[in-house]
């Protein structure tokens, strides 16, 4: 068991060093991020002084919610798949992956995983500093208390293998087109629209609300940076965390299903 | 030990005429045909022994080296290596087996060589003193010390293939698949490979079967051969029943082919 988890630390670390080294990216992520904050902060002020009444949720909410969003964007953008596994399935490197003696859904997870984490921790701490040293309504929330503070970070690493798991059951389907362009750009279209990361969830009108929230999506970033803000609290938070739990062992043990379908019709194309 | 019978693997192929219609048509009605990689295809090797597995493009080479090393399902037929069948016992099998495809590459793009050796100590659980001892002892033999170090991405490809080579007999496997490993090197990188393969050979009795299109590979290597063509084995025999005195043996191998009608 030790030697098991082992390899896929070693994997985890191997992923996680690899990203670390790729600093002007990071850099570039961070002014991106930085300022797409600012521009989506800008327009949500412009919508509130109309009327503020009309949004279910205050205006210095919405900024925390941006701010957290942004910087933890690598944990939940669909987009940031690993291409090198799609490209693995699609031109038959994965014929060397598949020469290992690893289960390659847990091998694929723990690399998936590194790189959401390396990309994160060499963005977020800029954005996160200099968010809570903006002025009141426009930076981030100091959190409420310790406890909903744990929250947070519990549905965050749940939010965050939730993205992993869909991401998954993305590349086993791979497996079966020819080529993984088109399910991808469907994804991730789909996934940013429905997870909040267009418009926060909770801005849409109750009825669609009530469909989204049957979906996986909404159990990615919305939940924890609707726990920091402090809108989402007591029994609906246990229930949303459970849902959270269930969607992941559900992902999980489709993309599971899937590859086991997909060793057996397994062709590895080129030469 | 490695038997291989009545082995059949045949894929679907969506096929098309070229144009614009016959593009639109296909959207909506498609035409499959199946092509038969492999038919029947049965041989048996003994450890110790050195194969080469020869046959023009595209006769089931490849096919037939991802079925033993467990990463295609035959559609039919059996399959022994070393008392596992390959596709049904993955995980236990690639311990014991090496794979190069000369074409492709398993160590990390962006690391240094070294870090993709230590990747694949934790992969196999190699443990800490034969993980050393084999890395000193391919390190000597490929002279690779000054490569270590270097991204992969920045190696040439003969460099790169000497690297891939020692990464596939780190976790000393008994059995070694080298499926074109000499495609696109040098004169010198190419006599280093043969020179390594044959020694493993000799100081490890590693089992080793090659597919190449390079005849002077097959000359340097192997005593035994065996023929494919159109996913039939045609041919199991030595170097000297095909070959006719005098002649190259490019053309023999092309006389070959003619002869089977391939």
């Amino acid at each position: 068991m030790r030697l098991v988890c082992r390899k896929y630390v070693s994997f985890f670390r191997l992923r996680f060093s690899m990203g670390l080294q790729y600093r002007v990216a990071a850099l570039a992520g961070v002014v991106t991020q930085f300022f797409w904050g600012f521009m989506e902060i800008m327009v949500f002020r412009a919508f509130y002084e109309t009327d503020a009444q009309a949004f279910p949720v205050s205006f210095a909410s919405t900024a925390s919610y941006i701010w957290l969003q942004q910087a933890f964007l690598a944990f939940f953008m669909v987009w940031f798949m690993e291409n090198e596994i799609l490209d693995a399935i699609v031109n038959g490197n994965v014929a060397y992956e598949l020469c290992r003696p690893v289960d390659i859904y847990g091998m694929w997870f723990a690399r998936s995983v590194a790189n959401r984490a390396s990309r994160a921790v060499l963005r977020c701490f800029p954005i996160l500093v200099v968010a809570a040293f903006l002025p009141a309504p426009f930076g981030i929330m100091k959190p409420r208390d310790p406890v909903s503070f744990l929250w947070f970070i519990w549905t965050l690493a749940m939010g965050f293998l939730v993205t992993v798991a869909f991401c998954m059951v993305v590349y086993m389907l791979a497996f079966f087109t020819v080529s993984a362009q088109g399910l991808r750009i469907l994804c991730v279209s789909a996934v940013e629209f429905l997870s909040g990361l267009v418009i926060p969830l909770p801005f849409f009108p109750e009825k669609i609300l009530r469909v989204m929230q049957a979906l996986p999506f909404a159990y990615m970033q919305n939940v924890p940076l609707l726990v920091y803000s402090g809108d989402l609290t007591g029994r609906q938070l246990w229930r949303t965390a459970a849902l959270q739990l269930l969607w992941l062992v559900a992902l999980i043990l489709l993309g599971r299903a899937l590859w086991l379908l997909a060793k057996r019709r397994i062709v590895v194309q080129g030469g | 030990m490695i038997t291989m019978e009545h082995v059949c693997k045949s894929y679907k192929v969506a096929k098309r005429d070229a144009g614009f219609k016959e593009a639109c048509k296909s959207l909506f009605c498609r035409e499959y045909e199946t092509i038969q990689a492999l038919s029947d295809v049965s041989f048996t090797i003994r450890d110790g022994e050195m194969v080469g597995y020869i046959g023009p493009n595209g006769a089931g080479k490849s096919s037939t080296i991802k079925i033993l090393s467990g990463i295609l399902t035959p559609d039919s037929g059996t399959c022994d290596v070393n008392g596992r069948v390959p596709w049904k016992d993955r995980i236990r099998h690639v311990k014991e087996i090496g794979v190069v495809f000369g074409q492709r590459t398993q160590l990390w793009w962006d690391v240094p060589v070294i870090d993709s050796f230590a990747l694949l100590k934790d992969i196999y659980s190699i443990p800490e003193e034969i993980y050393q001892a084999n890395k000193e002892e391919l390190t000597r033999r490929l002279s690779l010390s000054e490569l270590l170090r270097t991204p992969t991405r920045q190696l040439s490809l003969g460099q790169r293939m000497r690297c891939e080579i020692a990464a596939s007999l780190l976790h000393s496997p008994k059995v070694l698949f080298l499926d074109e490993p000499t495609i696109g090197l040098d004169a010198v990188s190419k006599l280093a490979v043969r020179d390594f393969i044959l020694r493993q050979n000799e100081l490890h009795g590693t089992t080793v079967i090659l597919t190449t299109h390079d005849m002077q590979d097959i000359e340097a290597l192997t005593k035994r051969i065996i023929l494919i063509g159109k996913g039939k084995i045609l041919m199991d025999g030595t170097l000297e029943d095909i070959r006719k005195s005098g002649e190259n043996m490019d053309e023999t191998v092309a006389t070959l082919y003619h002869s089977y009608g391939i």
